[in-house]
């Protein structure tokens, strides 16, 4: 046998296939597993509150963080590529957000967006424009969470950075001497040499996006003034519910609520999610990547 | 493959490795045969961080250790109950056999999912009647459907913590008795700034720290669940009146947007920030605790404590309150229930012990003779949190199969009230019991 199939039976299929038969059982993690048919899968799509507002949540995020974080990265990506004084300098800077430990840089953006003593809020109202509640208001708080995104792009920049390096440069001077302009050049010469890379970015965003958790916890437990007291009960999500995602729901379901299976269940919902979403973007992947490519 | 698969293999693999673990271990409290006097090393989880309360457990231990020479204990600090529950779940050598939970709430899913021993048998056994040994409200909350599968150790009483100067300033002369007294003076002790706040009479919103509706319940005497073990929500007024009030209060201070931009001011509950320290309100729904950790901070104002309220038609119950505490209890996996069962009892039931604890870390003792005791130091501030805990009709939240969540159900619920986002309290509740009712079937 292959050393890929034993890896393959042993961290793929076997824990995938466990997953399936307990989320059809009962099952709190003490007590041994006992049938439930189809229960922990209604519960979840019925009667379970916190699954659509997580499932919502997590979409909204799909679509718009990570089409935030692919835009800034790839025009950080070019911006970088443009600077010729002290490029390396400004790439580090660019750069360093990203390394920050996520549970800091959020307890800073959480301190820096606060409504109440904020700077972002005192410079917003220093040029007389109204600071909105961020991570306390359930209108703002995923744009808030966008935003931290954003600010730690440095990853996607530098993969971004290295695919425009490698764009050939005689395809940009026959497009100059054809008389193309910026825009023109981006889309028809930039744009094809670096799909795969957009490709890659949007599907490894995707995936991220589906895994989100630290940050919401984080910044949904700091907003809420959940940050002391080991034996406090706290519901993810605040406020109302707007930072919830699904990994959280596996989380509640299985470690506070003891609920193994329906946690299962979640679990597959977010690996099928992840799967179609994956499978879509690679069946799609034609309008992104050139037919050469 | 792809990355997806980690969340859904994380739970499997979790789940495999703890079916295996809880087929492996695990002895009832009934069945525990192992020798309390043989030389054995217990491993002890507790929730405290700061250095004197570790140090406070750490002196008990030590106590403890001279009295059983044969036992040893290896104490950890600092564990959450999320840590707690997963260990627990795992076994093994690294798991611990005695556990100190900060949160009554997660005793029914402990006692439900057998996660702890059940110490019926080992009181019986020791001959410790329980009824005679510890307060009847902090036994309703230690155990769930006569599983007694916790002890208390330790227990906090909620009263109101307040800012005397900024009363007599006020012209207020004694701490509100009423609701409507409550509402009066929080407002008068309000100092507002254009869209802000000089100073607050009391944050009432349900996330200002220990204001949660649990407590205010308490007041209103709310019975959460009727004699067939359904939620009672909607059933008791009590619990909209108590909405309802709240909701006022909210409005009359401010209203929910303003509250919770100034909340968004306020320091760590935990530090020498908090808002009552800084003089930002005046007022605190909060546990006996608080005057000892205001002091510490170093407010320059005299503290003064009171307990909360009552409804207006309930004066002649002023002086209760809401009552939980931390609970101890042994891991139904652990291998060495008999010396376990020794150090609960020792922690649990020795008054000198209990007394020495409460007085390091200004809890209210959790057994009859400790709260009686000439040994425990009683200022006058912490003396109203030790009535309010004797009081015979102070309530606590009862123990549920799925532990907390029905609390966090109907909290969620209150938040939308005291924000103007429910119409119809009644209604909104009905749907809050039929929730809850639908997560205790799941749970049991």
């Amino acid at each position: 046998m292959s050393p890929w199939l034993i890896g393959f039976a042993l961290f793929f299929a076997y824990p995938l296939l466990s997953t399936v038969y307990f989320s059809f059982t009962k099952y709190d993690g003490f007590r041994p597993p006992v049938p439930s048919g189809l229960h922990n899968w209604t519960y979840l799509f019925t009667d379970y509150p916190l699954f659509w507002p997580a499932m919502r949540n997590t979409l909204w995020l799909v679509v718009v963080m990570v089409g935030c974080r692919v835009v800034f990265g790839l025009g950080t990506g070019l911006l970088i590529t443009k600077i010729k004084t002290a490029p390396g300098l400004f790439r580090t800077l660019f750069y360093l957000p990203y390394l920050a430990p996520p549970v800091a840089a959020t307890l800073a953006f959480v301190f820096l967006l606060n409504p109440g003593t904020g700077p972002a809020g005192v410079l917003l109202e220093g040029v007389g424009l109204h600071s909105p509640g961020w991570f306390t208001d359930a209108d703002w708080s995923k744009p808030a969470l966008t935003v931290l995104a954003v600010w730690g792009v440095g990853d996607l920049m530098v993969i971004f950075m290295a695919a425009l390096l490698d764009v050939p440069k005689e395809q940009y001077e026959a497009a100059e001497l054809d008389g193309a302009g910026a825009w023109a050049r981006f889309r028809h010469i930039t744009l094809p040499n670096i799909s795969p890379i957009i490709l890659f970015a949007v599907v490894t965003g995707v995936i991220q996006a589906m895994q989100y958790y630290t940050q919401p916890l984080v910044a949904g437990k700091v907003a809420a003034g959940v940050i002391g007291g080991s034996g406090e009960q706290f519901e993810p999500g605040y406020p109302d519910k707007s930072t919830l995602t699904l990994p959280q729901v596996v989380y509640n379901l299985g470690f506070q609520r003891f609920d193994y299976g329906a946690a299962c269940a979640a679990a597959l919902v977010l690996f099928a999610l992840s799967m179609a979403f994956t499978a879509l973007l690679m069946r799609r992947r034609g309008g992104l990547i050139g037919s050469g490519d | 493959m792809p990355r997806s698969g980690r969340p859904t293999t994380a739970v499997a693999v979790l789940a495999a490795l703890t079916a295996l673990a809880t087929a492996c271990t695990g002895q009832s409290g009934a069945s525990a045969d192992d020798d309390p006097n043989a030389q054995v090393t217990l491993t002890f989880w507790h929730g405290w961080s700061a250095p004197g309360e570790v140090r406070a457990i750490e002196e008990n231990i030590a106590r403890f250790e001279q009295a059983h020479p044969n036992i040893k204990v290896r104490v950890t600090a600092n564990m959450t109950d999320d840590k707690i529950n997963q260990a627990l779940r795992a076994g093994g050598d690294k798991a611990p056999d005695v556990v100190s939970s900060f949160t009554t709430d997660s005793v029914g899913k402990f006692c439900n999912s057998g996660a702890f021993a059940d110490l019926n048998p080992f009181l019986e056994k020791s001959g410790v009647d329980k009824a005679k040994v510890f307060p009847r409200t902090l036994l309703e909350y230690t155990q769930y459907r006569g599983n007694q599968c916790t002890l208390p150790l330790l227990s906090d009483a909620y009263g109101l913590v307040y800012d005397k100067s900024a009363f007599a300033a006020a012209g207020i002369t004694e701490p509100p008795k009423t609701w409507s007294q409550f509402t009066e003076d929080a407002q008068k002790l309000t100092v507002a700034r254009g869209d802000t706040y000089d100073r607050l009479g009391v944050m009432p919103t349900f996330h200002g720290y220990e204001t949660k509706p649990t407590r205010l319940a308490a007041q209103w005497g709310g019975t959460y669940f009727d004699a067939r073990g359904k939620s009672n929500l909607a059933g008791d007024p009590a619990f909209a009146k108590m909405l309802t009030a709240q909701k006022d209060l909210v409005a009359k201070l401010g209203g929910y947007e303003k509250l919770e931009k100034y909340r968004a001011t306020f320091g760590d509950e935990w530090s020498a920030e908090h808002p009552l320290h800084t003089g930002k309100v005046a007022m605190q729904i909060d546990g006996e605790w608080r005057p000892a950790m205001a002091k510490e901070a170093g407010v320059a104002f005299e503290i003064g404590t009171a307990p909360l309220p009552v409804p207006d038609d309930q004066v002649a119950d002023y002086g209760k309150g809401y009552v939980s505490g931390t609970v101890m209890g042994i891991s139904a996996a652990s291998r060495k229930q008999n010396a376990a069962w020794e150090l609960v009892r020792y922690m649990t039931t020795d008054t000198d012990t209990v007394v020495a604890f409460a007085n390091a870390i200004h809890n209210v003792p959790s057994t009859l003779e400790a709260l009686a005791s000439p040994k425990l130091q009683v200022t006058p501030e912490f003396k109203t949190f030790i009535d309010i805990a004797r009081h015979p009709k102070s309530a606590t939240t009862p123990a549920q199969a799925d532990g907390g969540t029905y609390q966090l159900t109907f909290e969620d619920f209150a938040y939308g009230v005291e924000k103007g986002d429910v119409a119809d309290i009644g209604a909104g509740l009905a749907r809050t019991d039929k929730q809850i009712d639908t997560d205790i079937a799941k749970a049991e």
